[in-house]
């Protein structure tokens, strides 16, 4: 059931190519209905599945049999989570694109290629279908930032493309070298996850595969792709970025490169945790200085995706099961962020500039976003009631455990994260409004991408009111990290037993975990 | 001994239906079609000679024949048949492609060189023995030389002929040079007869000289650094049919000629060129042009505005990419090898394809191709399809080619991993080539059309020919096994 995930944004991508140019209403529709259809085929496979060590095969074929290669789709707790994720963010990313006019209907094509792919990802156990997957999820990011981006989308596009596709060669070297070294016969994830790679190309190839996988989970400091890919993309697409597909990074640092190279990542491990607890502190740091509404929103997802990485150091459950958490709880927090700067806020006052929504009072001009953004906000910030709070709580306890120094660091990255939060919420929404133009909105310009500019401001209409899809995914994702936020043992109670099965096994024996 | 000719001409029996074809093309537009308006001779002209390719191809489906005659003159085995049936397709899409052209009043002229072309590659790739080798070798180039020459509007389509020419003639003197040597030193002319005499202890300072002229001969007719100077001339001068000829036909079977002469000509002196672990032979001389060719194909093609030149320079660091499987020297090299030539050659005839339909309305520079997906999606979608299949990206064949390619290589030599630098080098140069593989597609896709610019016409036939050739790209890439099983049995059968 849950391979239909795959199958049917790919079929939606075969529909729209056929549907006749122009028309714009019935893209969306067979987007929505694409996107639709696979969460609730996320959602059936989230509440089918048992929690547990087991690794249940969903699809499992011969490919290239001389090879050893497999068509194999499974689950386990780790993956089913974020197919889950997947199938909340592709909604609400489409919701939030219900305004698109140009070329519409590739626009789609696009998003649900890349939502195939992340699908794929998450569900492989076999590592050359995981590649393959993995690459799949690069061109349609270009197109969709060169095509419909605003800020040097141009640039923002190429640069986040060779970013992935460095990581993804880096990766390849990996899986090509570990294929030859244990025989070639096979690249099932599981036989290769048992096989002992020797310790000196373990040491090796383990920062390799992981940096390479890391790169796009934005690790300092290889995340510069991140802000400019982040800004420049389309909102539906910075969704996407920053809520799936950073996480595909962070998921085969877990399920590839950890699994596959334990030696190697012992040897490493104090240096990557000290790279991601870098990470949040910067990210934070540079978030505060912003001028740029959307740049804030894109440091800081670095930043909160350091605490993945730092959840993934840890090595023990608590940590590893709260990177995990984490992973969901970003995409989520991440994607109503992006949302609000790019969709509520940038479409409407057509300037992401801090200083001047600081005279717009966009409280009062738009209550609705305003509300949003600062539950997206209160949450992002690790308030207690939403499911930041207990990802992040969970990474800085398992963090202490495992090396309480750069638990404290990390704790300090938490509290610049407010700082910056608050001086966004305050800057955005809440400034001193301009007493001679009670309400300020710039003349509406043609066309949504080439304006890179801001737009000149002048006495006229109000904003155009918040619509219902921007209402209704909006309150989706409130509710999502919510109802994480007040009943964690939700996700935690499918996550934690996941890290039982055979595939942390080499982990296990070393005395970690 | 007497000799069999009716087994002769019974294995012989493709190429004889080629070289008919294209006779009875030639006389067809002579005795006839003079006067009739150039797309219908055109139109003609390529429905017999994909009909040529058809009939050689089925005879050889139907008649599976497996011998070596006249000291290895002529092998026949279901290998050489795989190749041959491959260039066939070639030379088929080739024809359907050329229908959309106007460059030339010579049509029968044209369609007989590009079959005569053909069984010149068909021979070359059929045999096992020095002298035919060079004799094909040179019947294939000779057609080469006149089809880039063909636009005799467009000086640059003599100067390309010209520089190819002459380059040619001197690699053909290398190639002579280097096979004397090779006679002189094992009194044979037959590869494994070489390969047997050859074999010592200690390798002969004489024999590297030889191995190194062999080298130069064929390393220029697949277009490796540092005999590649003719190359981007000669695809951007050429009409562009013949360059897509060029490019796929003559590099399948050049580079299957360059692992037979290499793996069973000189096999004992392979040497290594593996890491800090030199050891002198043929592998490190490849190795050596492989890496040139990697850095300088893919540096070289970022600063190219034509898009007939930035293939050109793809062609070379896809030349080095190849080389890789070539240096595995193991079956499952030639299996790689093969693999990612034909898919090579099939994404490359589409691109071409694309190309010439481009330049109906204008040239061949990058900014021609701009607004292409508003122009034609149709077409615009096939280009993205080749392009992304030439970068490497999955689903496409392209990238199953290059991921066996590379596990071939890393697995090659006593030492495992010994050729690891060399993916490395490949991977890393394959991320520079996403960076203007995608600005071909960025003109196609995201820069707008110009304000003038009409709807492009596309024949039905160019259409159709791009369409298959895309679907085929990505079959072969979801679907690889259906090639390589194929492959694979045959390489069992041959013995390679």
């Amino acid at each position: 059931m849950l391979a239909w995930t795959i199958y049917i944004s790919f079929l939606g991508v075969a529909v729209l190519m056929c549907l006749p140019r122009g028309n714009a209403r019935a893209a969306r529709i067979v987007a929505l209905a694409t996107a639709l259809g696979g969460l609730a085929l996320a959602v059936g496979g989230f509440l089918e599945h048992k929690p547990g060590a087991e690794i249940a095969t969903v699809a499992r074929l011969p490919w290239i049999p001389s090879l050893g290669i497999e068509y194999h789709l499974a689950t386990d707790g780790i993956s089913i989570v974020l197919v889950l994720l997947t199938g909340l963010a592709a909604v609400a990313g489409i919701l939030f694109s219900w305004n698109i006019e140009h070329r519409a209907k590739e626009f789609f094509a696009f998003y649900l290629a890349l939502i195939g792919g992340v699908y794929g990802v998450f569900l492989s156990f076999d590592l050359f279908l995981l590649f393959v997957f993995y690459e799949i999820a690069i061109i349609p990011k270009y197109f969709l930032i060169a095509i419909w981006g605003s800020t040097n989308r141009e640039f923002g596009a190429m640069k986040l493309a060779l970013y992935s596709f460095v990581g993804s060669a880096m990766v390849l070297i990996g899986l090509v070298a570990a294929f030859v070294v244990a025989g070639g016969h096979s690249m099932n994830l599981i036989e290769l996850a048992k096989f002992p790679f020797p310790e000196s190309f373990q040491t090796w190839a383990f920062p390799l595969v992981f940096i390479g996988f890391a790169i796009l989970a934005g690790l300092w400091p290889f995340h510069t792709w991140a802000p400019t890919g982040h800004v420049a993309a389309p909102t539906a697409a910075s969704m996407l970025l920053a809520g799936v597909v950073m996480k595909l990074g962070a998921y085969g640092c877990l399920r590839v490169a950890m699994t596959l190279f334990p030696a190697g990542l012992l040897v490493w491990r104090d240096a990557i945790a000290w790279l991601a607890v870098i990470g949040i502190v910067y990210g934070a740091m540079v978030a505060l200085t912003q001028k740029d509404f959307k740049f804030v929103i894109g440091y800081s997802s670095v930043s909160h995706m350091g605490f993945v990485l730092l959840g993934l150091m840890t090595l023990n459950e608590v940590g590893l099961s709260g990177a995990v958490l984490q992973m969901f709880s970003h995409g989520i927090i991440a994607g109503l962020l992006f949302a609000v700067v790019g969709r509520m806020v940038y479409d409407r006052a057509h300037t992401r500039d801090l200083a001047i929504l600081e005279g717009m009072g966009l409280a009062k001009a738009i209550p609705f976003a305003a509300v949003t953004f600062v539950i997206a906000a209160v949450a992002s910030m690790g308030l207690p009631g939403f499911s930041g709070f207990v990802a992040e709580l969970q990474v800085l306890i398992g963090a202490w455990r495992a090396m309480p120094t750069l638990a404290v660091v990390a704790g300090v990255g938490i509290v610049i994260g407010v700082a910056f939060t608050l001086r966004t919420v305050v800057k955005a929404f809440f400034g001193e409004t301009d007493s001679s133009a009670e309400r300020r909105t710039p003349v509406r310009r043609e066309s949504n991408a080439a304006n890179d500019e801001h737009a000149e401001l002048e006495l006229g209409a109000p904003l155009e009111p918040i619509s219902v899809p921007e209402r209704f995914g909006a309150v989706m994702l409130i509710a999502v990290t919510v109802v994480v936020g007040l009943y964690p043992r939700v996700l935690l109670d499918v996550i934690v037993p996941a890290f039982g099965s055979p595939l942390f096994d080499a982990l296990r024996k070393g005395g970690w975990l | 001994m007497s000799f069999d000719y009716l087994q002769l001409l019974k294995l012989c029996a493709p190429e004889t239906i080629v070289v008919v074809t294209a006779l009875v093309v030639l006389f067809l537009d002579l005795a006839w079609l003079r006067t009739e308006p150039n797309r219908t001779r055109m139109t003609l002209a390529a429905m017999f000679t994909a009909a040529g390719c058809v009939a050689a191809f089925m005879w050889m489906l139907v008649v599976p024949e497996k011998a070596s005659l006249l000291n290895g003159m002529l092998v026949v085995d279901p290998l050489t048949q795989l190749v041959k049936q491959s260039l066939l397709v070639l030379t088929l899409f080739t024809a359907l492609l050329s229908i959309e052209t106007t460059f030339t009043d010579h049509v029968g002229e044209f369609f007989a060189l590009l079959l005569l072309a053909t069984v010149g590659m068909m021979f070359l790739v059929s045999s096992e023995e020095l002298l035919m080798i060079f004799v094909s070798l040179e019947l294939t180039s000779l057609s080469l030389y006149i089809l880039t020459a063909f636009n005799k509007h467009n000086s640059k389509s003599a100067e390309a002929a010209l520089k190819y020419f002459l380059f040619g003639g001197m690699a053909a003197a290398a190639t002579l040079f280097g096979m004397s040597l090779i006679y002189g030193l094992s009194g044979a002319t037959n590869l494994r007869a070489i390969a047997a005499a050859l074999t010592g202890p200690t390798l002969d300072p004489l024999l590297l000289a030889a191995i190194v002229m062999t080298v130069i001969g064929l390393g220029f007719k697949v277009a490796a650094v540092p005999f590649h100077l003719w190359v981007p001339d000669a695809y951007e001068g050429a009409p562009t049919p013949s360059a897509a000829f060029i490019a796929s036909g003559s590099k399948v079977a050049s580079f299957f000629i360059l692992a037979k002469v290499m793996m069973l000509g000189f096999a004992g002196a392979e040497g290594s060129g593996a890491w800090k672990a030199y050891v002198p032979g043929w592998v490190p001389v490849i190795a050596l042009v492989a890496a040139l060719s990697l850095v300088l194909g893919n540096l070289a093609a970022i600063a190219q505005k034509s898009v007939k030149r930035l293939l050109a320079y793809s062609a070379i660091a896809h030349a080095g990419y190849m080389l890789l499987g070539v240096m595995a020297d193991s079956s499952t090299g030639v299996a790689s090898l093969v693999f990612y030539v034909i898919t090579y050659a099939l994404t490359t005839v589409g691109a071409f394809g694309v190309v010439a339909i481009v330049e109906q309305s204008g040239g061949d520079k990058l900014t021609d191709f701009a607004g292409l997906s508003r122009r034609a999606p149709l077409v615009a979608l096939c280009l993205m399809v080749f392009i992304l299949s030439l970068a490497g990206i999955p689903p496409l064949a392209g990238f199953f080619g290059k991921f066996y390619l590379f596990t071939a290589a890393a697995a090659a030599g006593k030492q495992s991993l010994g050729l690891l630098w060399l993916v490395i080098l490949a991977l890393a140069m394959s991320c520079v080539s996403l960076y203007y593989y995608l600005k071909v597609l960025k003109q196609a896709y995201v820069a707008p059309s110009p304000e003038d610019a009409p709807r492009l016409r596309v024949e039905i036939s160019s259409s159709v020919a791009l369409i298959i050739l895309a679907a085929g790209v990505v079959l072969l890439g979801c679907a690889p096994n259906l090639l390589l099983g194929k492959l694979l049995s045959a390489i069992k059968a041959a013995g390679f």
